[in-house]
């Protein structure tokens, strides 16, 4: 039998959260190095998965399969394609930054680091899972931890943001277990996907007309999709840093992720069918959380809507339905999620000082923290589709692949109007650009303008670990963006085989 | 016939952690009442778990000969002049009996209300023989017979603190309306009898075929069912719970709400298939009345459990509701039991056990949901939500296993309610895909919804205990090992369970299987 690696790399968080639960509480070091290194090994394994997939191959590879619940078809089968290795190695890279920048958690740090490494043990899961049942526990596992997390560690409004994060994304979920079940039922009464994958052609047209909402918008929900995106700005507002950084930087990608692999690979009609008319939905998402942005004082929210923004662009990728926009999409997941978690982090070490995250109040910052202030730049520019920086690659593919499909007729389209593609192209791109530069300003204005507020001043500097985070973050961020092939390379492998499923050669 | 036949010795195998139980409880109240400066309730709740852990063993061997009969000869099954039924059903549910109250025994130790002695732990042990036999029983004496030595037992339990007002009440209360259904069903079963002439569920069926007298039969089956809907607390038959439940003993109530619904389930899950057939061979006037309620009362009872378990400002009563909403998923996977039965066997194995399934996975679920409670009301001196604050930081274990029973009483993955309830819904499912019957598909649409509902009211325990302050919250709460292994037990198969899911599905449907034998 091969090294089991997909399996070790998401059963560490949940060992590493086994053990901190046995540590002693007063040993808030110890909890805290053993949090690192349980997240250090899933990081190091993810990143052994994404370097060794061989995109020559391709398919679904590092295949791990064990019978559960025969009697139910269930087994207990993980693997990867193009598509998640990258999704694996973002989550690790967060999660590991996520446990350095909360090196000063002191309340009750053993059931924090327990509750986050839970979490991310599930988002592990749920990018690795070949299996819908298996994907479900993973999906759904997410998310109590989160609502504890938020609700006992946030800050502002943190239990009613708890409570309306965790009833949005069950009631998504749960909308989307009945379309499984129906998808279980039609597909030949397994839960493999690959096995649902090879009988797509079975399912009717009228079936996957019936059931393709469901499944996309009930996991949709959790990608912020709108006018269901509005749990998101409260909770990550509320969340403690590094629930804000993994939810909206990876746990939002497994919305999206859902919804390409169960949606749209599973109902390929449906999607051709839906999807013209979703694409108005996302839309909505980008030029939403743009002119919200324009209004708002608070930078954690303004990081909020930035990630609203960033699963809107995800979810057009996906609408697009062709090479271009899925390739887009796949890599604006890693990228964006990668700067989402920054972002995060940068906003979650402002807080922590100052105790403020009003844009007016605060002020000269970049004198006692200037690599805060330099990531802040990097990041915004990154999100803002800057040449050199990974946004860049992801937007430009996104809104050719758009304009690309405006170009064609699908055969199963609700309407034959096509055109209305390069509409959403042109006003998704300006949006998208004038929010981020808007994020850049606020970002200026918080760390750049003349300073005012003494008290600012004498706030602690960054110690050695958020340093070690904000650069490495960026780092992966120029590395991706200077050579998107890294990531590119594997992701379109993955879309390549999608597309084929998909019925559409582009 | 002579009285004794040693050649049927062996059909006592069919009652054997019976009578384990009932030996075990006489010894119990013996070395109580023999020892001279009294037993402390320590030793007492442990002696009482290892009794129960003793005939779970016992068990073991019946069953194994249980399904090899089932194997060779059905017709062996029927023993005891015909009054229990040898199958490993009945075992499966003992199993959940014993469990829950080897649990609850433990769980006890720490409770005031047991300081009275051996004779808790005796009626704890007696309403568990009570409960055995109302699984295994295939007449209609035993069923009544065994139905009151449960509920008898029951009725004393939950006002065994005698001196609280609240406990006193919740006895009189459960005993009232425990005596007027309990009356009810056998003013039901006496009609039966009376068109039957037999007491023997086979012979019953038998005759009641040849029977045309449709208004009777449907209107002993009412008064019949009217037992069994209050055992289980199915809407219109829950109002007692929540008083009961706040007033007993908190051990007493995690039992009531689990082994004694669960026994409720049993009987019914029985009785009404056996002696009202739907068979076409077998066809009995009125039958069609238990299946159509079934799908309005499974609506009702989720209704009614999780829209008033939503207001409630005490533990124990949110529990009591959710223990009812609980009974109406259950009712989903009678209902889908009810509409297959006689038609399509593999339906109604699958709709049969993921009931079997979701109620071992309830039982140990709730029993823990109580044993917190308990805990907590033992130490904090109340069980209202507000009692619940700061006890993350008071005691960090306790509050994650509190965490772990309301994530699995709500369903979440990857705990053991997840699956007792995906195995339910998908069996509802598979229900409406084969007959073509949406109804079930808006019944698992409802559930759904008020599995949403819920999220409300569990989710507040655990605001309670992990945002809210105490004032004392930095003084460690202490819980007495037993009692932390019997909450550590509980934890530890709602978290672990999931792993094992496929033996217990099997042993759940093999169950099943050998009702239909």
């Amino acid at each position: 039998m091969a090294f089991p690696i997909l399996t070790l790399i998401m059963l560490s968080p949940f060992i590493g959260a086994g053990v901190i639960l046995l540590i002693p509480r007063d040993r808030g070091e110890v909890i805290k190095v053993v949090a690192a290194a349980f997240s250090g090994v899933s990081l190091i394994l993810s990143f052994f998965v994404f370097a060794g997939y061989n995109t020559a191959t391709g398919g679904f590879q590092f295949v791990e399969q064990m019978p559960w619940i025969p009697a139910l078809g269930v087994s207990y089968k993980v693997g990867v394609d193009g598509f998640s290795a990258p999704q694996l190695l973002l989550t690790g890279i967060v999660m590991f930054c996520a446990v350095l920048v909360s090196w000063g958690k002191d309340d009750r740090p053993r059931e924090f680091f327990a509750f986050l490494l839970m979490l991310v043990g599930g988002v592990f899961g749920a990018f690795m899972s070949l299996d819908i049942f298996l994907f479900l526990i993973f999906y759904e596992m997410v998310l109590f931890p989160v609502y504890v997390l938020v609700a006992s560690w946030g800050s502002g409004r943190k239990e009613y943001a708890a409570m309306k994060l965790t009833i949005y994304l069950f009631l998504g979920s749960l909308v989307a277990i009945v379309g499984l079940l129906a998808l279980y039922f039609a597909g030949g009464k397994s839960f493999d996907f690959e096995v649902l994958l090879k009988n797509v052609g079975s399912l009717g047209f009228g079936f996957q007309q019936l059931w393709f909402l469901p499944v996309f918008i009930g996991f949709g929900v959790l990608a912020s999709i709108w006018p269901l995106h509005n749990w998101s700005p409260d909770g990550y507002a509320s969340a403690p840093t590094a629930v804000s950084m993994l939810h909206g930087g990876v746990l939002k990608a497994t919305g999206a992720y859902a919804a390409l692999r169960f949606g749209i690979q599973l109902m390929p009609q449906g999607a051709q069918y839906w999807l013209p008319l979703v694409v108005f939905l996302c839309l909505a998402n980008v030029i939403y959380a743009g002119s919200v942005a324009f209004r708002q004082k608070d930078l954690k929210y303004i990081i909020g809507f930035a990630s609203v923004a960033h699963l809107g662009l995800v979810l057009l990728g996906l609408c697009a339905m062709n090479a271009y926009g899925l390739n887009g999409a796949g890599y604006e997941l890693f990228a964006g999620g990668v700067m989402t978690g920054l972002m995060f982090a940068l906003v979650g070490m402002i807080y922590e000082r100052a105790h403020e995250r009003n844009t007016d109040k605060l002020d000269g910052l970049a004198r006692v923290m200037p690599l805060a202030a330099v990531g802040f730049v990097i990041g915004s520019l990154a999100a803002m589709g800057m040449p050199g920086l990974p946004g860049f690659v992801a937007e430009i593919q996104i809104f050719m692949g758009l304009w690309q499909r405006s170009q064609s007729v699908y055969p199963y389209m609700a309407n034959t109007l096509s055109w209305w593609y390069s509409a959403v192209a042109i006003i998704g791109v300006l949006t998208v650009i004038i929010t981020a530069a808007w994020t850049l300003r606020t970002g200026m204005k918080v760390f750049f303008s003349e300073p005012q507020t003494p008290a600012w001043q004498k706030l602690p500097g960054l110690n050695a670990l958020e340093k070690f985070s904000i650069v490495f973050m960026c780092l992966v961020l120029f590395i991706a963006g200077l050579m998107p092939n890294t990531v590119m390379a594997v992701v379109s492998v993955g879309v390549q085989a999608i597309l084929k499923t998909l019925g559409v050669m582009a | 016939m002579t009285f004794f036949d040693p050649t049927k010795l062996n059909e006592l195998l069919a009652v054997l952690p019976e009578i384990v139980l009932v030996i075990w409880a006489l010894a119990i109240l013996a070395f109580d009442l023999l020892s001279a400066r009294g037993v402390s309730r320590r030793a007492l709740g442990i002696l009482t778990a290892l009794g129960l852990m003793g005939a779970l063993v016992a068990c073991v061997p019946a069953a194994l000969t249980a399904a090899s009969y089932a194997a060779t000869d059905p017709t062996k099954l029927v023993v005891l002049g015909g009054l229990v039924r040898f199958d490993l059903y009945a075992f499966a549910f003992r199993g959940i009996f014993i469990v829950g109250a080897a649990l609850t025994a433990l769980v006890s130790i720490d409770f005031r209300a047991a300081r009275a002695g051996g004779e808790y732990y005796a009626l704890l042990l007696l309403a568990t023989v009570g409960m055995g036999l109302m699984a295994a029983s295939n007449d209609l004496m035993l069923l009544y017979l065994a139905t009151e030595t449960a509920s008898i037992s029951l009725y004393l339990l939950a006002g065994f603190m005698r001196d609280t007002k609240l406990s006193a009440e919740a006895g009189i209360k459960y005993f009232v309306f425990g005596a007027v259904t309990s009356t009810i069903m056998l003013f039901g079963l006496s009609y039966v009898f009376g068109l039957s002439g037999a007491t023997q569920y086979q012979v019953v069926a038998d005759r009641l075929a040849l029977s045309d007298s449709k208004l009777l039969l449907t209107f002993s089956l009412l008064l019949v069912a009217v037992g069994f809907l209050f055992k289980t607390s199915t809407v219109p038959f829950q109002w007692w719970a929540p008083d009961v439940y706040q007033g007993a003993p908190t051990p007493v109530a995690g039992f009531i709400s689990t082994a004694s619904k669960a026994a409720g389930f049993a009987i019914m899950l029985r009785f009404l298939p056996y002696v009202f057939s739907p068979v076409p061979s077998h066809y009995v006037e009125g039958s069609g009345v238990w299946i159509a309620m079934m799908v309005p009362l499974a609506i009702l009872t989720m209704l009614v459990g999780n829209l008033m378990a939503i207001n409630q400002s005490n533990v124990k009563r949110m529990l009591a509701y959710s223990s009812i909403a609980q009974a109406g998923y259950m009712l989903i996977g009678v209902a889908g039991f009810a509409a297959s039965f006689g038609q399509n066997t593999a339906e109604t194995t699958n709709a049969l056990a993921a009931v079997i399934f979701y109620l071992i996975t309830y039982t140990l679920t709730n029993i823990g949901a109580f044993a917190v409670t308990g805990i907590v009301a033992q130490r904090v001196g109340g069980d209202d939500f507000k009692d619940f604050a700061g006890l993350s930081r008071r005691s960090p274990y306790l509050a994650l296993a509190m965490v772990a029973v309301m994530l699995s009483l709500l369903g979440a993955p990857p705990l053991v309610g997840f699956a007792g309830k995906f195995l339910l819904f998908r069996s509802a499912l598979s229900v409406a895909a084969q007959f073509n019957n949406p109804v079930f598909i808006w019944l698992v649409v409802l559930a759904v919804a008020m599995v949403l509902v819920s999220v409300f009211y569990y989710l507040r325990v655990v605001l309670a205990m992990y945002t809210q302050r105490a004032a004392n919250d930095a003084q460690p709460l202490k819980v007495s090992a037993p009692v932390a292994w019997a909450v550590g037990l509980c934890a530890f198969g709602v978290i672990a369970t999931l792993l094992a899911i496929y033996p217990l599905w099997e042993l759940a449907r093999a169950a099943a299987l050998s009702l239909m034998l």
